[in-house]
């Protein structure tokens, strides 16, 4: 497994981890009891974490592999 | 006829229209019907992921969770967004195999990556056990939103039988093109649909989102965070890990993964999905709305929240368009639910019981399977009562006792063999199927756990006895299977 796909970690720990943390309702942020936002908050991290992941992975270097 | 079911209607026709149409200049092979000759692009595999996603569990369920158990609800998009960031690592790996071998299905993988056929009939039979319910979710939901939508004019009985027709119909003419087709025009419509609802339901009854969960607060605090029991944190992190898990290995996820045209294609859309999973705060927004605008629907008539309320706002026509929005989430899922059922079926026990039967015969076969299980479904639809919700669980907690197997098939040399990983899928499923059935907990034996351990879902702690048989049997049996073993590793040079 190559290094950079180790990232793929932080969405399960930072959400996950920090649940304990973030399960409350104020501060809304966004309109959003905090919580709510916590979720909405780690899809978009996890798109962006993806998007790294992807442009750094050796894996998609040259032509779509069989 | 009144202009919503008119509506409901024209949409139901156009998506028998593009669902037969969908097979124009296609030769259809085994492998055309059941993957789509593995042509598919990012667009296509991304509406048919998402497909899978926005059913019509999470159109009804999704608010209706949110209106009855509140933030609790949060567990679907959580599992989903994880579940695709799993599968930028995982299913490339599994395409790869796929191709390179020329499968089609999620039992021949199975069956090839532990070379055995009853690996692969036993993942068959599994899949179908967990697909079934599934199926008869999305026509019991679909007869929900038609028969509310239509304001009565068609019983809920009279509108799954009809979308059961529809879809079985297309699936069986175009297979997953059908499906890919049909997966366009729901796509859209739930789109626009769900976005103009979710702003436009808080807006309308208290001028805005964050005063609609302000006045939620007031009233009912307890819905807008986690429980301390029951429903708690650790409810949440194990059946969010759980589900995130099992969600590839539902057989029809893993078929449209197959369909793909490349790993690439599978990795670019995992980037992009997640960021689809927050269509579903739209949903919360119409189920929290629903709390203080329709109080007291009990129980399951919570699913009924979002068109009652929807019903109470709008003119016919725009109920019309929710009505059409929610059964094309039906009718795509159900699509290839029938599909990945059928072809797995066909693939590991008509195949290896019939071995010289041809292309034209397998998709003879495979039709004859979508009827038989569109009837099943359709006669659970019509009899079944409460005992769906519970089916729904066990749907997931079943296929996630694959997890092992598939994970530990992944690296060039397995550690465990055919015999742990049978041993340890049988004793996972035994102890979910008693323990929903008999309803036991953690608890049930030891009274004085505390509510961290008890609240943990059945599914992982079954999952941990699986790991742990499949590891002992797989030691216990090593000299059996050293032949095999070799013969994998020859297998998987790349």
């Amino acid at each position: 497994m190559d290094a950079i796909k180790l990232l793929l970690f932080v969405p399960f720990i930072g959400f996950l981890g920090f649940l304990p943390y973030a399960n409350k309702i104020e501060p809304y942020i966004l309109g959003m009891p905090f919580l709510l936002f916590w979720v909405a908050f780690w899809m978009v991290m996890a798109s962006i974490i993806l998007m790294i992941v992807y442009k750094f992975d050796p894996d998609n270097k040259g032509s779509d592999s069989e | 006829m009144n202009i919503s079911l008119l509506i409901i209607s024209i949409f139901l026709v156009l998506a028998l229209y593009l669902g037969i149409k969908a097979r124009k200049g296609k030769d259809m092979d085994m492998e055309q019907f059941a993957v789509g000759g593995r042509g598919f692009g990012t667009f296509f595999i991304f509406l048919l992921i998402a497909g899978e996603i926005y059913t019509t569990f999470t159109f009804l369920g999704g608010s209706g969770w949110a209106y009855s158990k509140g933030a609790a609800a949060y567990y679907v998009p959580a599992y989903i967004f994880l579940a695709y960031v799993l599968s930028y690592w995982l299913v490339p790996k599994i395409w790869r195999y796929s191709k390179r071998h020329s499968i089609i299905s999620q039992p021949e993988y199975f069956a090839s990556k532990y070379k055995s056929r009853s690996m692969g009939m036993i993942v068959a039979v599994l899949g179908s056990l967990a697909l079934v319910p599934y199926i008869v979710i999305q026509l019991k939901g679909l007869g929900i939103i038609v028969s509310e939508a239509s304001y009565g004019a068609i019983s809920p009985v009279a509108a799954s039988v009809i979308g059961a027709v529809v879809v079985t119909t297309y699936v069986m003419i175009s297979g997953i093109h059908g499906s890919a087709w049909t997966a366009i025009l729901k796509d859209f419509m739930i789109l626009v649909v769900v976005i103009f609802l979710g702003i436009y339901i808080p807006v309308h009854y208290f001028g805005g989102i964050q005063p609609m969960f302000e006045t939620v607060q007031a009233a009912k605090p307890e819905m807008l965070v986690l429980a301390d029991q029951g429903l708690s944190q650790s409810w949440f992190v194990s059946t969010v890990l759980l589900n995130a898990l099992g969600f590839y290995l539902l057989p029809q996820t893993f078929m449209v993964v197959l369909s793909s045209n490349g790993e690439r294609t599978l990795r670019k859309n995992a980037i992009a999905l997640p960021l689809y999973t927050l269509l579903l705060l739209f949903v919360f927004f119409i189920g929290f709305t629903a709390i203080m605008g329709i109080p007291g629907l009990q129980g399951a008539d919570g699913d009924l929240s979002l068109l009652r309320l929807a019903i109470q706002t709008f003119d016919p026509w725009v109920i019309g368009v929710i009505g059409a929005a929610g059964l094309l989430t039906a009718l795509v899922p159900a699509s290839v639910m029938l599909m990945a059922a059928s072809v797995g079926l066909t693939n590991s026990f008509f195949k290896v019981l019939v071995p010289a039967a041809t292309e034209t015969h397998q998709l003879i076969v495979s039709r004859i399977i979508i009827i038989g299980i569109s009837i099943i479904a359709l006669i659970v639809t019509v009899t079944g009562g409460e005992a769906l919700a519970i089916l729904n669980i066990m749907s997931y907690s079943l296929i996630t006792q694959l997890a092992p197997s598939l994970f530990c098939s992944l690296p060039k040399t397995n550690i465990i063999n055919k015999y742990g990983a049978m041993a340890g899928i049988l004793a996972g499923v035994l102890i979910v199927l008693y323990s929903t059935i008999a309803d036991v907990k953690v608890a049930t034996f030891l009274p004085n756990t505390p509510h961290v351990i008890n609240d943990i879902s059945t599914g992982v702690i079954a999952l941990l006895i699986n790991i742990l048989v499949t590891f002992i049997v797989s030691a216990l049996t090593k000299h059996i299977s050293m032949q095999q073993t070799e013969m994998n590793d020859l297998d998987k040079i790349s």
